[in-house]
């Protein structure tokens, strides 16, 4: 995972990129895309993330110890995040006693 | 054997990592041995505090009226036994004890990665038992020891926020100590140790760092929030404003669940180590037993919906969920027919370790099999919030755990302390455990499946006989529990000094001496062995029976 | 006697004392750095449960969470992500300084690192009071009086006279209190931490205190409180949407 040590020019690349992305996510979400805006704010914000981890915090240029300890850690939010929406968006799937229905409840 | 004679005028002691009797050099130690012992002060105290607790609640169940104790101050003991046995004495058990004070010697290390942030890990979990403790005497806490909302954040009584402040501050030693052990094992090992070179005991003692590290924050922001809704009135687990209830037991049991498996994979490991050494023989499917520790850690993360099965989670989540639960089962069961393998035709003495470590094997196994019945969903509808699941979590923690710990403690006592305690005494005490324990809980399991439920102080007629007879195991268990107290009491004068390797067992451990140095090594050890590497090979060639 | 104590103390400038229990200094930075990541994890885990708690309120409540989202200050909070995006650079530069031995330069990065956090902390003080004085502080009016709730003993649901949010809007503000509060509590330790390093390293040859292998772990932290940020800001301040396409 050795690619060439960042040098100042990288990190000011990087740093126009993510405020090129703030612009986007906040022009983006003056407008009501339905279900799309979440997603939209997510990937944008997912690809500063991945800016900053890789470049600012030098994962691109580190060991494989530290990619794997950063990644795990998401990994594990994604489990927990994962697992408890399983159990909120599938409460009406199947016949049993009635769930608590919410209004307007997730699409 | 080669060990010294105690004779009256015996040779004095080389200088040891006991020898500095200041109490700042002990309150000031960075050394991983001493904070071992000084962990190991905080545990006994916090047990003999989770004891009495549980002393009370059995008296109280002895008659099905619940005369001993009011029905507020009952659900305070159970809520205290739980709070103080779970968090202060089994989660930092063999990890802060044992492994605080092997883990580099087994390594080949000087000490851990950071030995300062090791002392601090005993100061936290001291201040959190300092405020639980402050928040039992002022006035209790009644919610038991799973804190759910929304009694806990609206109608309990203030001392929760006292309690899960204590919980939470002992969540970060928690961290710490996880943290601590992560990096040792990356980094600190000897030349030419890899990874599997290394003891099980190492491994499941990094398998449970991992939990400790990404299980605990979770606790430590649930805590926050519940102290947060309490003082602000608002929050996201009170239905009257659109919270959820289910959504803290979904975040508590996110981290409860992994927090049983902190519980007792220190204790496998330590049963590993104990099998090999009285077995005389190698373990049987090394590379299998440690994968097994690795996968109980990552699966164990995946299964904690098995504690909602009947809490309006929903049905399709509860299948799940059980259907995981079935899986996390099966790198355990690994575990028990390797040991069983490592027995098999290995040349077994019966020293106190090894009665407490083929105890463990039989009431783990026990404990772990009602657990798959538990995750069946069809039956959990049944006996959730029963004595059942009473005994089954009692037979791993109390049967598993507690046993491995005092076989950890017998095992390692002559390295840790420089002197031999009488084995005859040790027997008896583990043989005592043992009975006291299966005639405390195995009632249990009768009567929860016969209805009785738990955190209930009376109950109907039908069920005293049971709670009799498991008070009465109480009582011996505690006997068992008080006589090795007795006998190490006595060993630090009068037992026998401690030769380096009084078991004649494998691990670096046992190359240094008894006590050890205070830089546990002279020189770092090179030119390590395969582990295990005891005279009879894992798997001995078959001969047919003439 | 206990401690084992530091071996050739602080050696060449920069350099931070060996610690006895480590074999070389190359083990001794990878530990910490890997240390420092790990603890980054933690607080990933520690964070995850407040997403949590936000995706649930989201999930059961998107109409709500839409509308309470637009009385949020997005002016002040896209000001505030582009100085903590900036300060995330400034913070990166600090260390490439440092590693090409530009103590003093490195200095006044880190220091321009602390000030744009401060200035973080001090924009969010502004956006919690506008916030509040239009009466959006859950359980309190306009004017920072408890609101008087019925029954239970605990502060309920609806507010009486000047306090105007029902239960589930409530909640929003709720989670963007305690998340925003929460973060800026790391952001506040960061700034601590920077200004002690900045001010250490203001010499052309700093004490080992200040040492390279620190100054990049207090570089990590510091682009992880960063990260919570990325994630916070389109979530509580983006959530509403002020035109129609």
């Amino acid at each position: 995972m050795k690619a060439t040590e960042p040098t100042l020019r990288t990190f000011a690349t990087v740093w126009a990129a993510l405020m090129v992305l703030l612009a986007l996510t906040v022009g983006v979400a003056l407008f009501d895309l339905g279900p799309l805006s979440l997603a939209v704010a997510l990937v944008i914000a997912v690809t500063k993330a991945v800016l900053i981890l890789l470049v600012f915090m030098h994962v691109r240029y580190g060991s494989r110890e530290v990619l794997v300890f950063a990644g795990a850690a998401y990994l594990w939010l994604a489990i927990l995040l994962v697992g408890t929406f399983h159990d909120y968006v599938t409460r009406n799937w199947l016949p049993g006693p009635p769930a608590q229905r919410r209004q307007s409840s997730g699409r | 054997m080669n060990a010294l004679p105690a004779t009256r005028r015996e040779p004095p002691e080389e200088a040891n990592y006991l020898s500095a009797h200041t109490l700042r050099s002990w309150l000031l130690t960075t050394d991983h041995k001493r904070i071992g012992l000084l962990f190991l002060f905080g545990i006994i105290g916090y047990f003999l505090i989770g004891t009495a607790a549980a002393a009370l609640v059995r008296l109280d169940l002895v008659t099905p009226q619940g005369d001993l104790l009011s029905a507020e101050m009952y659900n305070r003991m159970f809520t205290l036994h739980g709070v103080v046995m779970v968090w202060f004495f089994l989660i930092p058990s063999i990890p802060s004890v044992l492994g605080n004070f092997v883990l580099p010697l087994m390594i080949g290390a000087r000490d851990v990665a950071f030995p300062r942030l090791n002392l601090l890990s005993w100061y936290l979990f001291m201040i959190g038992g300092g405020v639980t403790l402050y928040a039992i005497l002022a006035g209790g806490v009644d919610t038991g020891w799973t804190f759910y909302t929304p009694y806990s954040t609206t109608y309990a009584n203030p001392q929760v926020v006292t309690m899960v402040a204590g919980i939470f501050i002992n969540g970060f030693s928690s961290i710490l100590t996880g943290l601590n052990f992560i990096i040792t094992t990356h980094k600190l090992r000897a030349p030419g140790l890899t990874w599997f070179r290394l003891p099980l005991f190492v491994w499941t003692l990094y398998a449970t760092a991992l939990i400790l590290v990404l299980a605990t924050p979770v606790l430590a922001m649930l805590l926050l929030l519940v102290a947060v809704e309490r003082f602000w009135g608002i929050g996201v687990f009170d239905p009257a404003q659109g919270g959820d209830p289910i959504l803290f037991q979904h975040l508590f049991w996110f981290y409860s669940h992994p927090a049983v498996y902190i519980m007792i994979l220190p204790g496998m490991g330590v049963v590993s180590e104990l099998v090999t050494c009285f077995a005389r023989k190698r373990l049987f499917g090394y590379p299998f037993v440690a994968g097994a520790s690795v996968a109980i850690a990552v699966l164990g993360f995946l299964v904690w919906g098995h504690h909602m099965f009947v809490s309006g989670q929903s049905i399709y989540s509860g299948f799940v969920f059980s259907l995981l639960s079935y899986m996390v089962a099966i790198p355990s069961a690994i575990k028990v027919f390797n040991w069983t393998a490592t027995l098999y035709k290995g040349s077994i003495s019966f020293e106190t370790p090894m009665l407490y470590a083929i105890g463990f094997i039989g009431l783990f196994t026990a404990g772990g099999l009602t657990g798959l019945m538990l995750a069946a969903t069809a039956v959990d509808v049944h006996v959730s919030d029963t004595y059942f699941v009473v005994a089954h979590f009692h037979y791993i923690m109390v049967g598993g755990m507690v046993l491995a710990f005092m076989g950890g403690l017998h095992y390692w006592w002559p390295k840790i302390t420089g002197r031999m305690y009488p084995d005859l005494a040790g027997r008896l005490a583990a043989v005592v455990t043992f009975i006291g324990f299966n005639l405390t809980f195995f009632p249990q399991f009768v009567m929860g499946y016969l209805g009785m439920p738990r955190r209930y102080h009376s109950y109907p007629e039908e069920f005293q006989f049971y709670h009799i007879l498991s008070t009465a195991g109480a009582s011996i268990l505690g006997v068992g529990y008080l006589l090795p107290v007795v006998y190490f009491l006595w060993s630090l004068k009068r037992g026998k000094r401690a030769p380096a390797n009084p078991w004649d067992a494998r691990g670096l451990e046992w190359t240094v001496a008894s006590p050890p140095p205070t830089h546990n090594f002279h020189d770092i050890p090179e030119g390590i062995r395969p582990p295990y590497d005891y005279p009879t090979p894992a798997t001995p060639p078959f001969t047919s029976p003439s | 006697m206990n401690d084992p104590g530091t071996r050739s103390g602080g050696g060449a400038e920069g350099m931070e004392p060996l610690h006895s229990h480590f074999a070389s200094r190359e083990q001794q930075r990878e530990a910490t750095t890997l240390g420092m990541w790990l603890f980054l994890a933690t607080e990933i885990l520690f964070f995850g449960a407040l997403f949590l708690a936000y995706a649930y309120v989201r999930w059961s409540f998107p109409a709500v969470v839409q509308q309470a989202s637009r009385h949020l200050e997005l002016v002040m909070g896209t000001i505030n992500t582009g100085v903590l995006l900036t300060s995330s650079f400034a913070m990166a530069v600090g260390v490439l300084f440092a590693e090409q031995g530009r103590h003093r330069a490195a200095a006044k990065a880190l220091a321009a690192t602390a000030l744009m956090g401060v200035a973080f902390l001090m924009i969010k003080g502004s956006e919690y009071a506008a916030v509040i004085h239009e009466g959006f502080l859950p359980g309190f009016t306009a004017n920072l009086e408890p609101v008087s709730r019925p029954g239970g003993g605990y502060a309920g649901l609806l507010s009486e006279g000047g306090g105007p949010v029902p239960g589930q809007e409530e909640l929003f503000f709720w989670l963007y209190f305690v998340m925003t509060g929460i973060h800026a509590i790391h952001v506040a330790i960061g700034v601590g931490m920077l200004t002690l390093l900045a001010w250490w390293m203001r010499k052309p040859h700093p004490a080992s205190r200040a040492s390279l292998n620190t100054v990049r772990n207090a570089g990590l932290y510091w682009h992880f409180v960063d990260l919570v940020w990325v994630f916070l800001f389109p979530l509580l301040y983006l959530a509403g949407h002020r035109f129609q396409p």
